[in-house]
């Protein structure tokens, strides 16, 4: 477990090898620190992980103190890492799937003039990532959360000669921000009120001041939330996400799906205590997962853009893990999150291949006919789809989505309403999945496929396929695993519902999803034509496309604004009171300027002049 | 008299050469008046003076004939108007 720190510090080193000498390199040497060094990542994880797993460390945590990072007046952050189940399970998320995902951009990006660039700022993502998860102060969390925002930033605009992408990353930049703000506020709330930031510290304390239910636990809870709301692509800041689909599609796989989104969910988790202290800012998460599981499912029924149908799909099911956060089941959002990050950056990799074998069509509209063209493409996003919708008994997102379903209802602060859109939720999934799944690979051909994926691509799309489907089976000892730091799932309000019978009507959410699905999408595909073209529907269509207007909402009451301000101070009113002064000197240089005539007589002139009226003055005053 | 003769010559007078003659006459306009002084109230002080203002006479000349002749070279001109480079 000494080697911790390596674990984070591999991808970083390559990271810098790659921003300095990449240019340098040969493709294949990049592509050999990139892939590799998130490898050798992956590995000191597992090991740590054997290791932690057969002789867990006292307290089920392991701390590893590096140095002091600053020491003003008591103020003294940590360089220094915690690891125990919650952290752990994350980091082996990150650094295992951070892999796969990097072996398969290894032939991706093979030829982008950007390489060496794309695997430096994707390591730097995975070094970040990794130092948020580990971080043992709220501080050094910081610092890994911003980073993780600025890699966010580089990678949507990695091709920024194209304005769009530009306009993409800043908007992503700048939504993130608000959030983040509100969480720096969080975070000096805590420091100034209990005097640490060491997370565990802060927890112990909060706990021992702060009574249940106090105002203070609810503002700091609140203001941390504001954080995750905005990290994590939730309402009312989710509308970064679908644009950030901008970049590179194994971007998206890695940062936008499967690991940098949940950073939210993980800070909740990691603070549970104080949401514990605060049950009406728990509520407030509860709400917002909520929330956002239905208007991101519901846009998600809508979009064209295969990786935008995705993306809304990704902030639905993070929906759930808030959802499940704000009910008291928080190993089940973590094993959700575990799931997810599976499925979805696998889903993310399939479309990276079809839409680079139709010549970049990203439209599912455009698609078809692709079953037989692209057989492990098709089986590995078919089972990555089923994952997703939830095919009962067999796959992973199947036993992780029912367990967030069920705890809807029967955890502590869990309620049938929550129940309801968790359903609810699960039929929409179902819906937009088996859409894209029939318009995409049934159906006649439309466009030939061009290039088609070497054997780099396709090895991490089976793997990650397999681990789709067996993550599901981890459930029980997982769940054991990570409840050693978080509080179980009380089942307090099992009335009137069962386990069973939940995760019966989930099956039969999931079947008549897919049933609607295969009846607009694939057999009678006029159906889905003529709800269109209703007025109404076109009106529900539009409206939900463009994602219940919240861009337009935010470009009226922010943007405009702020252009408008910006518009009418661009002359700088405050300056000119300078300018004027500038310009008075500058007229006076001119005005005394005429004398200098560059004749020396006028010179002698003036002299004389001057000396007679200064001895007429001398004489006669 | 003598002075103001001299100073009329300075402004007046275009070329060089005659600016500087104007210039030694209007010297030796301030020399006479301190060697009539010195000897209207017996003093030495006066012929003194003036032996100060003859070296320094000298050494202006030597400049500024020195300085003459360069503007020559540079110019090819001797009048002093022509030299307005310095204007602001």
């Amino acid at each position: 477990m000494q080697l911790l720190w390596l674990i984070v510090a591999m991808p970083l080193v390559s990271a810098l090898v790659l921003a300095v000498l990449g240019s340098h390199l040969s493709r294949r040497v990049v592509a050999a620190w990139g892939v590799g060094s998130i490898g050798v990542s992956a590995v000191i994880t597992m090991l740590v992980a054997v290791e932690f797993v057969s002789s867990p460390p006292a307290g089920n945590a392991y701390t590893q103190f590096l140095w002091t990072w600053i020491n003003v007046a008591g103020f003294q952050p940590h360089i220094g890492f915690y690891l125990d189940a919650l952290s752990l399970v994350m980091i082996f998320v990150v650094t295992f799937v951070g892999f796969w995902i990097h072996l398969y951009s290894a032939e991706f990006m093979m030829h982008d003039e950007g390489y060496s660039r794309f695997f430096a700022y994707m390591n730097l993502f995975v070094a970040s990532m990794l130092t948020l998860l580990l971080a043992d102060n709220l501080l050094l969390l910081y610092l890994g959360w911003e980073g993780v925002g600025l890699c966010s930033y580089l990678l949507i605009g990695f091709w920024y000669r194209d304005v769009a992408n530009g306009l993409a990353a800043r908007k992503a930049f700048i939504v993130t921000r608000v959030g983040d703000t509100a969480m720096l506020l969080g975070l000096f709330l805590l420091f100034t009120s209990l005097g640490t930031v060491q997370i565990q510290d802060l927890m112990h304390r909060a706990s021992e001041h702060w009574p249940m239910g106090s105002t203070m636990a609810a503002a700091a809870a609140l203001l941390l939330l504001g954080g995750a709301v905005g990290k994590s692509a939730q309402l009312p800041l989710q509308v970064w996400l679908p644009d950030a689909m901008a970049g590179p599609t194994p971007t998206s796989a890695l940062i936008h799906a499967a690991t940098m989104v949940t950073a939210g969910v993980y800070l909740v988790a990691r603070t549970h205590v104080l949401f514990a202290l605060a049950p009406p800012a728990q509520f407030a998460v509860a709400v917002v997962g909520g929330a956002t599981l239905l208007l991101a499912g519901c846009s998600a029924l809508t979009q064209h853009d295969i990786k935008r149908v995705l993306a809304y799909s990704t902030v639905s099911q993070i929906g759930y893990m808030f959802l499940a956060l704000g009910v008291g089941a928080w190993s089940a959002a973590i094993f959700h999150f575990f799931t997810h990050a599976f499925f979805k950056a696998l889903l993310f990799l399939g479309a990276g291949v079809i839409i680079e074998a139709l010549q970049d069509e990203h439209s599912i509209f455009r698609m078809g006919g692709l079953r037989k063209e692209l057989p492990v493409a098709f089986w590995t996003f078919l089972i990555a789809g089923c994952s997703l919708a939830g095919l009962p008994f067999i796959t992973a997102g199947f036993y992780s989505k029912d367990l967030i379903i069920w705890g809807a209802w029967s955890a502590a602060q869990g309620h049938p309403s929550f129940w309801i859109v968790g359903m609810i939720g699960a039929l929409l999934t179902a819906l937009y999945t088996f859409r894209v799944i029939f318009r995409v690979f049934f159906g006649p051909i439309q466009i030939p496929v061009g290039k088609r994926p070497g054997y780099v691509m396709t090895v991490p799309l089976v793997i990650l396929a397999f681990f789709a489907i067996v993550a599901g089976s981890v459930k029980d000892p997982l769940l054991a695993f990570v409840q050693s730091t978080l509080p179980p799932m009380v089942e307090a309000n099992a009335a009137g519902m069962t386990e069973t019978l939940s995760e019966v009507v989930a099956a039969l959410a999931f079947l008549s999803g897919l049933y609607v699905a295969y009846l607009c999408h694939l057999q009678k595909r006029i159906l889905a034509d003529g709800a269109v073209a209703h007025p109404a529907g076109r009106a529900l269509h539009a409206w939900w496309f463009a994602d219940w207007g919240f861009d337009w909402l935010y470009d009226k009451a922010f943007v405009q604004p702020f252009l408008w301000v910006a518009q009418l101070n661009k002359n700088d009113f405050i300056d000119a009171f300078y300018t004027g002064i500038a310009r008075l000197t500058e007229a006076s240089y001119r005005a005394v300027q005429l004398t200098q005539t560059g004749q020396v007589r006028w010179y002698a002139a003036g002299i004389a002049a001057g000396s007679v009226v200064f001895l007429a003055m001398v004489v006669f005053a | 008299m003598l002075f103001s003769l001299g100073l009329i010559g300075l402004l007046v007078r275009r070329n060089l050469i005659v600016v500087l003659m104007s210039l030694e006459v209007m010297l030796n306009a301030a020399g006479l008046a301190f060697v009539v002084a010195g000897s209207r109230w017996q003093q030495a002080d006066g012929q003194i003076v003036f032996l100060f203002i003859l070296t320094m006479a000298a050494t202006e000349v030597a400049i500024g004939l020195a300085l003459v002749l360069q503007v020559y070279h540079q110019f090819k001109s001797l009048d002093a108007d022509v030299l307005s480079e310095m204007r602001g």
